[in-house]
């Protein structure tokens, strides 16, 4: 079958078809500065502020869902065949204002108003979802929308009362479902898409067969799955992508198999996406899970990006060393597999060759006696990178410590396991002592730099306390530290 | 007395005042339709310039090689030093220290050397990083600190304020604690970051659209810049994405550079920096350095106070010596100092230069002020609270009602004000169950503070004091608003079309907030000190009172009555027995050529300010505030929550409660931010790594106290004949986030007995809390 060189969306109530896009072409410059659609705004071009947030639709396995995203750092050319939602598209049931508008209307949501459409984006999302949520559901909904005016407390209180404005069964997205479904299933021809010019060139495979031949014809090629990284090398540091292949499409790559012993989680599977499983396998991801950026970016983000991308300050390595992961890569027809630590050779450099892929991720499930806990601690507790970020399995048999696996990021310059301090634990009574000895054996695991987001006084005092955070925690569930803090 | 009346309000219009009445662009923010300058169409032609900046942080420039700059692909042509027609000098305060683009040094890590103007925004962006700088690297001073051992200058001349004979008292004080705080800066990060989009004009003229809260100063800068005088200048505002002192000054870089552009060559030009420029070249709250030294008696009374604030002013004066000398002000908050001795030490640094922060110096002033608070209530054991109460400013009756420069505080409701929170918010039980919990916990340690604010309203820049307006009524009876003042999320132009409803009894809607224009109001001033609805809603009532003096006048001949029988009410006029809508009224008026457009102005009465002998009547009233906040802290990770915040904050009588009370919490919260999370760190070349909200973090809604309850004193009235007896509202509450930072400073002193100050650096992170944990766990 020929390429083709067009990226077919559904922008609000039209059909597009966009010609010659260029890799790095991102949503918010299409939509402000190609269709005038200025309600959407530019906070910080990082996806870190939502100003820019618009939704987005798109089929799974035939079912429409609709996602919050950061315009700024998600590219058009990774939007063919879904349905983009912005902010000049809302309406109410008789064409006025859309609920969440009302709501945030008479509650004083909005000061001086350029955070406003994302906020009412994100809080439309949650509606459709979750009509009637919590304080802390629509926290959480809102990690990724930053408001410097109001303090939020009035648009968390237009997110409470937004259902006695309306119903999702009435919204206008519910009422067109099945037409949207169907616009964009005609959107999607299964053929491979490049577009053109040549030097910043997007390519969009088929499937992941398709991805392993591109892969292997240009293996110089940029992945890019939610460009939740990839999105800056472009908006921050102008650096070139192409030849860009786009996955975050590809249905092959968003397997999630939870068996007894494992889940195993395609490299496409976003945060959002992989949320239900993580939670069902590994409950004390649970609320680990939450503090995982925002919510825009869990919805673009996928674990198999936080791996690839070699950084020593993703959230999801350490706890899924310290479980006992594996990854599995892929060239051409050609697959290995290998301990997710061991994927982490040093800062800047993973054990990926040219043209490879990573394909799965498998978690094994823990064993009886097995004791996991997962801590992230940052400056602002939500919506942020971690200073330290921990993974903690220790099993326990008989009042003996027989295995443990503890890793930690934010201390090296990649994610890794804590040798010295495991070697202190192991075969070792459970007890205070124990874990006080675990915490001093620290000391020879990790050299811990200073930075902007933390000295290598707090890391190192950080990382000495968690050992104890964690004995405590384990030792009486009870204990104090509970809903409080590092997750 | 024209505004005798001034608290008598009917509320039977729509919008009338002392409601709560939504910001008149609510319905525009939600849908998306309310256009910020970025939104505005550009033009066929519009060309877009970006900075190329210094990569070091002090410099002699050799040469700077701009050829792989003009051969970039989209670029029209560069802007440097030579071709600012005009004077290159934007210093606000005319000191001539901050040129549009350098000559001969780079003074700090990211200052504007030149611009590229190119065919899109992108082409300019590429471009600007392809220069050639060739610098002779000199030694470089961050801080205060760095910059007082390298023998660093002052930006401007300091301030001292003093009274009494605080040496003395403080040798012969029964007590006496010196220490040092360091309190961190703080950017803006409002959400739309800066803006400029000039057009040229025939003649000399030029228009800039910007974002700006000083339209005024930007029209001046432009106008000084380019050579030509103001009247060839119009700069439009209609609404900021957020201002909050950022763009009181910072934007006349920006607006410059587009109008330099737009002349030379002649097409429209639109600049806007991504948000990592925004952050480093343009200033923020000056971080300050404070040695202080007080002497108190068994009871905890101060009896002298002597202070030295040293802040990180930067490259340039810009505003650093009036921000300077508010610290200064405040550096007594709510608190009699019996002898008082307080220097100001304005450091220059290499480091982007400090400028206005809601606050504009106050909070760090009000901090410092705290902090020797909590030294005299660890030192004796007591309860800080009980410390405040016993420093609070008395009244006339006790002499204890004079502050540093020599104002007598008259309008004192401290007491009231800290009794009826005190109560409100359960203070004693709840402190008492802080103290059983610590004493019991291991792990996580609880504290809570209720701390005062006291802020004095005015610019201490005296003539900055005045405002005016310009209101026409339409011959259909609908009326076009304008006034000086800027519009950047506050309800400005919501609280001031109240006022003019209200004066003329006509509903809300027929009002039309247009935007802010250098061409309807002259010589205006910021909107900035709080000012905004005290200034223009005074100016705005001088016009509408005027028209109305001349429909009644007009009603009284037309209908053969005395003008005393003329009365305006719900969208009628009452004229004798006959009631005419406004709108005839209007209409009959017109036919009668009467001059149905009116020039407003007012200007602060009783102010005035000898700063070379540091005495007078800077401030034309006080507002006052109070928050209770309660932590948890995590003492294994430095982590904490903000369990409650319980506020009673004074506005006077409100213009419109729910706007006041948003902007309450709105203040707290970003107080709270300054003082937590928001953490300005810079690299040991100069370079500001948190540049981006990816890196420097306000508080989320998550952030929010877990119980939070905002309430205004209802019965509170301005004593002063402030329009209709309000209080100003942008800046005093800002600094209710001091309860956060006290509240974690308890938390903290609980590891050690309640009897050592935590000396707590500002801003808390969960490092500083954790740090101070382990330092005061290993000294008790």
């Amino acid at each position: 079958m020929t390429h083709r060189n067009e990226i077919r969306i559904l922008l609000n109530g039209a059909d597009v078809a966009v010609r010659d896009v260029p890799a790095d072409r991102t949503l918010l410059d299409y939509i402000r500065l190609e269709r005038r659609l200025t309600g959407t705004k530019e906070g910080c071009a990082e996806g870190d502020c939502g100003a820019c947030t618009v939704l987005v639709g798109r089929l799974h396995d035939g079912v429409l869902k609709y996602e919050t995203v950061n315009a700024c750092i998600r590219f058009l050319a990774s939007l063919n065949a879904c349905h983009i939602v912005t902010i000049e598209h809302l309406r109410g049931e008789g064409g006025g204002l859309h609920p969440i508008q009302q709501a945030m209307v008479d509650f004083h949501g909005s000061q001086c108003g350029f955070c406003t459409p994302g906020f009412v984006m994100s809080l439309y999302a949650l509606w459709m979802e979750n009509p009637s949520p919590t304080e802390t559901e629509v926290e959480t909904a809102i990690q990724g929308n930053l408001c410097r005016c109001t303090g939020y407390q009035p648009i968390v209180a237009a997110a409470m009362a937004a259902n006695q404005y309306g119903t999702p069964a009435n919204d206008f997205l519910t009422l067109e479902r099945e037409e949207i479904t169907q616009r964009l299933s005609a959107l999607d021809d299964g053929r491979r898409i490049v577009t053109s010019p040549k030097d910043n060139r997007a390519i969009i495979p088929a499937n992941v067969e398709d991805l392993a031949e591109v892969l292997t014809e240009t293996p110089e090629a940029t992945i890019i799955a939610g460009a939740t990284d990839v999105g800056l090398w472009v908006t921050k540091f102008m650096k070139p992508i192409s030849p860009a292949v786009f996955i975050n499409h590809l249905n092959d790559l968003k397997s999630i198999k939870l068996t007894d012993t494992s889940l195993e989680i395609g490299a496409g599977v976003t945060y959002s996406e992989a949320q239900d499983a993580i939670r069902d396998a590994f409950p004390h991801l649970e609320a680990y899970w939450d503090r995982i950026a925002g919510q825009q970016v869990r919805n673009m983000g996928t674990i198999g990006g936080n791996i690839a991308n070699g950084s020593p300050i993703g959230d999801t390595p350490p706890v899924l060393i310290a479980l006992g992961a594996t990854i599995t890569l892929r060239r051409g027809q050609e697959q290995r597999s290998l301990p997710l630590e061991d994927f982490f050779i040093e800062y800047g450099k993973q054990d990926r060759a040219s043209g490879e892929f990573v394909e799965t991720i498998v978690i094994p499930r823990p064993i009886s006696g097995q004791l996991n806990a997962a801590y992230k601690i940052s400056k602002r507790r939500d919506e942020d990178i971690s200073s330290v970020a921990a993974g903690f399995s220790v099993t326990v048999e008989n009042g003996l410590i027989t295995d443990c696996r503890i890793a930690f990021g934010g201390m090296a310059g990649t994610p890794q396991r804590a040798k010295a301090a495991e070697a202190a634990l192991r075969g070792q009574p459970w007890n205070a002592a124990t874990f006080a000895a675990a915490g001093k054996a620290l000391e020879t695991d990790f050299a811990p730099l200073t930075d902007w987001r933390a000295s290598a006084q707090y890391r190192t005092s950080v990382a000495r306390n968690l050992m104890q955070r964690f004995f405590l925690s384990m030792d009486d569930q009870t204990a104090e530290p509970a809903e409080l803090l590092s997750a | 007395m024209k505004h005798d009346k001034i608290t008598e309000t009917d509320q039977s219009i729509s919008g009338a005042v002392q409601t709560d009445r939504r910001h008149d662009s609510a319905e525009k923010h939600v849908t998306g339709q309310a256009d910020y300058c970025d939104d505005i169409a550009e033009p066929y032609g519009t060309l877009h310039a970006y900075l190329g900046v210094s990569t070091i942080a002090h410099g002699l420039i050799r040469n700077v090689d701009l050829s792989k700059v003009l051969s970039a692909p989209g670029v029209v042509g560069v802007l440097t030093a030579d071709d600012v027609p005009g004077s290159n000098d934007i210093s606000p305060t005319g000191q001539n220290d901050e040129p549009v683009f350098p000559t001969e040094k780079t003074e700090f890590f990211g200052q504007p050397l030149f611009a590229v103007i190119a065919e899109t925004r992108e082409a300019a962006r590429r471009a600007a990083e392809l220069a050639n700088v060739d610098y002779e690297v000199l030694p470089h001073a961050l801080d205060p600190l760095e910059a007082t051992e390298a023998g660093y200058p002052f930006v401007t001349a300091p301030l001292k304020l003093e009274r009494g004979d605080s040496k003395a008292a403080l040798k012969t004080a029964e007590h006496r604690i010196k220490g040092q705080l360091n309190i961190g800066g703080q950017d803006h990060m409002y959400l739309e970051g800066h803006i400029a989009f000039a057009l040229p004009g025939e003649d000399d003229d030029v228009v800039v659209h910007c974002s700006t809260q000083h339209p005024s100063e930007a029209q001046h800068m432009v106008a000084h810049v380019l050579g030509v005088p103001s009247n060839a200048v119009t700069v439009n505002v209609r609404r900021m994405g957020g201002g909050f002192g950022g763009k009181e000054s910072q934007m006349n870089l920006f607006c410059v550079v587009a109008a330099i552009a737009a002349k030379k060559w002649n097409r429209p030009v639109k600049i806007r920096p991504d948000r990592d420029q925004d952050m480093t070249a343009t200033g923020k709250r000056h971080d300050f350095v404070v040695d202080y030294d007080v002497a108190f008696d068994g009871d905890g009374r101060i009896q002298a106070v002597d202070g030295s604030f040293a802040a990180r002013c930067g490259y340039s004066s810009d505003l650093s010596g009036p921000v300077t000398d508010r610290a200064l002000f405040h550096a007594d908050n709510a608190y009699f100092y019996p002898n008082v001795r307080l220097t100001s030490r304005p450091m220059k640094t290499n480091t982007v230069s400090n400028t206005a922060f809601r606050g504009f110096g106050g909070p760090q002033g009000v901090v410092a002020a705290e902090r020797m608070i909590e030294e005299i209530a660890y030192a004796l054991g007591k309860d800080p609270l009980e410390i405040r109460k016993t420093n609070f400013y008395g009244d006339r009756t006790d002499g204890r009602n004079l502050t540093p420069y020599h104002q007598e505080v008259e309008d004192n409701i401290l007491h009231r004000l800290i009794g009826e929170l005190e109560t409100n918010s359960d203070y004693q039980a709840r402190r008492q169950a802080i103290l059983e919990h610590n004493a019991r916990s291991t792990i996580i340690k609880k504290g809570i503070a209720l701390t005062p604010v006291k802020f004095g309203i005015s610019f201490t820049a005296t003539w900055y004091n005045q405002a005016g307006s310009l209101i026409h009524i339409y011959n259909d009876g609908s009326i076009h608003l304008n006034h000086g003042g800027t519009e950047m999320g506050q309800g400005l132009n919501t609280k001031v079309a109240q006022i003019v409803a209200d004066a003329l009894q006509v509903d809300f809607e027929r009002i039309k907030i247009t935007k802010t224009t250098t061409e309807k109001v002259p010589n205006t001033s910021a909107t900035a000190a709080s000012s905004g609805s005290d200034l223009n809603g005074m100016a705005a009532l001088d016009a509408a009172e005027q028209l109305k003096e001349r429909l009644v006048a007009f009603a009284a001949e037309n209908w053969n009555v005395s003008p005393d029988t003329v009365v305006f009410r719900n969208n009628m006029v009452q004229i004798g027995q006959e009631a005419v809508s406004f709108d005839d009224l209007v209409r009959k008026a017109y036919m009668a050529r009467v001059h149905l457009s009116a020039a407003g102005f007012y200007k602060t009465p009783k102010i005035h300010w000898d700063r070379a002998a540091g005495k007078g009547r800077p401030f034309y009233y006080y507002s006052y505030g109070a928050a209770c906040s309660e932590v948890s802290v995590d003492t294994l990770t430095g982590e904490y929550r903000i369990e409650q915040t319980d506020i009673l904050h004074d506005v006077g009588r409100s213009l419109n409660p729910i706007l006041d009370k948003g902007q309450v919490e709105g203040a707290f919260i970003q107080g709270m931010g300054w003082l937590t999370t928001e953490e300005l760190w810079w690299d040991k070349a100069g370079r500001l790594r948190t540049h981006a909200p990816s890196t420097y973090k306000i508080p989320l809604a998550s952030d929010r106290p877990r119980k939070f309850d905002v309430r205004l004193a209802e019965w509170s009235e301005n004593k002063e004949r402030t329009i209709k007896r309000s209080k100003a509202v942008g800046e005093p509450p800002f600094m209710l986030g001091i309860s956060v930072f006290e509240a974690l400073s308890m938390a903290v002193a609980s590891v050690a007995e309640y009897r050592e100050c935590p000396r707590l650096d500002a801003p808390a992170t969960p490092e500083r809390v954790l740090l101070a944990v382990e330092r005061l766990r290993a000294g008790s």
